[in-house]
């Protein structure tokens, strides 16, 4: 077959690799972005409070985000397939009390048995989720808050039976200890939350199902056109997103020590905040686990710095709302203006 | 062209129903490699219809379909596809937050030893398949922002990523500059030189002129004829598309047409259409006719202030108007009833009488709340002038016939008392029965004093209602006909852009 050459020709001015390459990293550049504003921050807050910069702030910074670092990763994963997990704050506080009244009751028990239990609870809650939303059709902010409210209602009658609080000295040590233990300097729970990070990150760039889910998200028409199993898909990131609240909810009692029904109440705010800072779009298909991550460091660095600048809570409310509206503000800004930047790439060509 | 002897794709008595409507009757088709054959037709031909029985979208009621001469049950696009048939819709189904390589390999990514999607050889087979068609379009690029021709690219790289033996091109060519539609027919004669047997749907018929071996036209559903394209001419064509029944219809009664209360001098909007010009007149209804696409609903939308013209002039009674919105149209005395009644005519879950006086709420309220009687009052005079069939005005929409609906939406836009109508596809969906008694309303209301711009893509409604027939061609007009002048060849070579 020849084509003649002069029929093609205009073709060859348009996306170039180079060129193309350049606009896979500008659509990077939301976590570049990020990252930038972080080391803005941590400039301008050491200048002011040279304690800031101290290794232990870090230390505890970092601390301070893990749990929310790993439930954020799991709301990730809802909200890439165009869902959203209202119930995640539930799902911890939930998990958190079980965990810790099992201890209590049984502190002589194993403790890997009581943290696979903490997991497969999670896991549990966010099946059910799954299941009314990918199977019942229902939509996934109304079917979540009303988990939310039914899964905190659970906590209030098993507390209520129960114990309406678990202190720290009614636990093992050994439980507490998943918080405090060190490993080569690094303290247990920020390398946990590490290690969820890069397995789920992992899992979302190298995975046949990881690459669907963003298919899923991003156009869930021609998904089906394909072949690709929505349903399937979206049970599972809510399964997903269930285990890893159960997961935040064993060490969230092992951080916190005394749990009582209300633990945890609130955080879905904290994490979708932290979810959507981090560029992922809240509409799905694009964004990243790091993303996320590194949407919970801002915000808890945020947090921090204002804390040492002796900034009071009221103001603190304000301008992380402030911080959550500039991002989504910036990312709108980002878009309109890769598309713009395309378009007149098209009209020079 | 070489013609192996045996098809690859081959349908017997297709048919197809939707509720009433017959899409397709008993269709015969045959498909061999190595040829390109373009499937033309009016609107509501049926040709989308076979596009979307080949794609494994729908299924067909009656018939036998083979592959390779083998029958086959497709019951999903999937199926389709794994069977070779690869369709490119009008508007691609790309996933626009990936880039072009995931796009092609979605569901089906190249993965390494350990199960791990392959990135680089991803790319790298993208990259060679985009480089075998002769475009440099990246495999990195992300697909938001692609143009619709780069899009249809993707799909074509993803259709020869899958060894498709098939290819359909289902109106490739609507959004397309001239300049890519000659890189895409480059294309497609590199793929007919592959062996590939191309189905290229299109209503430019200078187009098949230029890249189809054999033609096949349908007309109402029915299968026409097919024949080798060097042997057809254009008005052989044309007069196999058109001829559509004109039973059934009822013809507007002749009145004497008034002055002019409408007049639109050179109206542009670029892109979408220029230089349209025309002058409507009481108690004249007008006629827009074209294909699909060729700018008569958005010509509309401008008169109504939805979308704002970028030049030209729009005169009413005499005088220059500006129309910023719609209200401002109503104000003007400009009612507009679109196309699709359910999306945006109706609210389906309000009563009859909420519905017709929705435009008008001022007047049915007193001191801002609603008066319920004189709504009622006013939606009851139009309901027995219009002869709704209801249980009463108070029924919820929902509930009734099409045609009943439809003259729902009709009294809404009376009701605000205009002096211009502009219906767009009023009996798009109702049946026969209805059809005949909204044309009977229709001639009514022009005779009354309305002038009426009607567009319809129905060629027989417009020639029997319309005073006047403007036709338009790719936002152009290409033809203005008295009533008298029209005929469906005439009508229909100006939709097609053909010079007499």
């Amino acid at each position: 077959m020849t084509t003649t050459s002069s029929e093609v020709e205009p073709a060859k001015q348009r996306g170039q690799p180079g060129q193309a390459r350049l606009l896979g990293l500008v659509s990077r550049v939301r976590e570049l972005g990020l990252l930038a504003v972080l080391l803005f921050i941590v400039l301008i807050v050491g200048i002011q409070a040279p304690r800031f910069l101290s290794i232990n702030n870090f230390v505890q910074i970092l601390l301070s985000v893990a749990i929310l670092a790993i439930v954020a990763v799991g709301e990730t994963l809802v909200v890439l397939t165009r869902n959203v997990d209202l119930s995640v704050g539930s799902m911890v506080g939930f998990t958190a009390f079980v965990t810790a009244y099992f201890f209590k009751e049984l502190p002589h028990s194993n403790l890997l048995l009581g943290i696979l239990l903490g997991c497969a609870l999670g896991l549990g809650l966010g099946m059910i989720n799954g299941l009314i939303v990918s199977f019942g059709r229902v939509p996934a902010i109304v079917a979540t808050l009303g988990t939310l409210y039914a899964y905190r209602g659970l906590v209030f009658i098993f507390a209520s039976n129960t114990t309406s609080q678990v202190n720290a000295s009614d636990v093992p040590g050994g439980y507490l200890a998943l918080a405090t233990t060190q490993i080569l300097g690094i303290p247990a729970l920020i390398l946990i939350a590490a290690v969820v990070a890069v397995i789920v990150g992992y899992f979302l760039h190298a995975s046949q199902s990881g690459r669907q889910l963003y298919a899923v998200g991003s156009n869930p028409e021609a998904a089906n056109m394909i072949g690709i199993r929505a349903h399937r898909l979206v049970f599972a990131a809510f399964a997903a997103s269930g285990l890893l609240c159960g997961l935040a909810g064993v060490l969230w009692g092992a951080r916190f020590g005394t749990v009582d029904a209300t633990n945890a109440t609130g955080l879905e705010l904290q994490v979708i905040a932290a979810v959507v800072v981090g560029g992922v779009n809240i509409f799905g298909g694009s964004g990243t686990v790091q993303g996320a991550v590194l949407g919970a460091v801002v915000l808890g660095t945020l947090e921090n710095a204002l804390n040492i600048l002796n900034v009071s809570q009221f103001w603190l409310q304000a301008i992380y709302g402030a911080a959550i509206i500039g991002a989504v503000v910036l990312d709108a800004f980002i878009t309109r203006w890769l598309q713009r930047a395309i378009l007149s790439r098209r009209k020079k060509a | 062209m070489k013609k192996l002897s045996q098809p690859i794709v081959e349908l017997v008595g297709i048919s197809k129903w939707f509720g009433v409507v017959q899409a397709l009757q008993n269709v015969d088709f045959r498909l061999f490699p190595g040829e390109v054959h373009a499937l033309v037709g009016e609107n509501g031909a049926g040709k989308s219809t076979l596009v979307k029985i080949l794609a494994g979208i729908y299924k067909p009621d009656a018939g036998v379909m083979k592959v390779g001469g083998e029958v086959v049950e497709l019951r999903s696009p999937t199926q389709a596809q794994a069977l070779g048939i690869a369709v490119v819709q009008q508007e691609p189904m790309l996933f626009p937050d990936l880039d072009v390589a995931e796009n092609v390999f979605m569901g089906r990514h190249p993965r390494d030893r350990f199960g791990r999607v392959d990135w680089k050889r991803m790319h790298r087979e993208v990259d060679q398949l985009l480089a075998s068609l002769d475009v440099t379009l990246s495999s990195h690029t992300p697909v938001q922002g692609l143009s619709v021709a780069e899009q249809q690219l993707v799909e074509i790289a993803k259709a020869l990523s899958l060894r498709a033996r098939v290819l359909v091109l289902d109106e490739p060519t609507a959004a397309l500059s001239s300049h890519e539609v000659d890189e895409l027919f480059a294309i497609v004669k590199q793929l007919r030189g592959r062996g590939v047997a191309v189905l290229f749907v299109s209503h430019r018929l200078e187009e098949v002129f230029a890249i189809a071996d054999r033609l096949t036209v349908f007309r109402d559903g029915t299968h026409i004829i097919t024949a080798p394209v060097s042997e057809m001419t254009t008005e052989e064509i044309i007069k196999h598309m058109v001829g559509r029944e004109l039973s059934n219809l009822y013809p507007k009664s002749e009145a004497e047409v008034g002055e002019v209360v409408l007049e639109v001098r050179q109206l542009t909007r670029p892109g979408v259409f220029a230089d349209v010009s025309f002058q409507l007149r009481r108690c004249e209804i007008l006629g827009f006719a074209g294909l699909v696409g060729a700018g008569r609903t958005e010509v509309a939308r401008v008169l109504f202030g939805i979308d704002r013209a970028e030049s030209g002039e729009i005169w009413l009674k005499g005088k220059q108007v500006r129309v910023r919105s719609p209200q401002q149209a109503m104000e003007y005395g400009i009612a507009y009833v679109p196309e699709d009644r359910h999306l945006q005519g109706l609210v389906m879950n309000f009563s009859i009488a909420a519905n017709v006086t929705l435009a008008i709420l001022p007047q049915v309220s007193r001191l801002g709340l609603l008066d319920p009687r004189r709504e009622q009052k006013i939606a009851g005079e139009y309901s027995s002038q219009l002869s709704i069939r209801s249980s009463g005005v108070e029924q919820l929409v929902s509930a009734l016939s099409g045609g009943n609906q439809q003259k729902v939406v009709l009294s809404k836009w009376l009701a605000t008392n205009p002096s211009v109508l502009i219906l767009d596809e009023p009996t798009r969906g109702i049946d026969v029965g209805a059809k005949a008694e909204v044309h009977r309303i229709i001639s009514d209301l022009a005779a009354r004093g309305l002038a009426i711009i009607l567009i319809s893509s129905e060629l027989p409604e417009v020639l029997a209602m319309a005073d006047r027939v403007l036709v338009l061609h790719e936002g152009r007009v290409t033809g203005t006909f008295t009533r008298s002048e029209a005929t469906q060849e005439r009508v229909m070579f100006a939709a097609t852009g053909q010079d007499r």
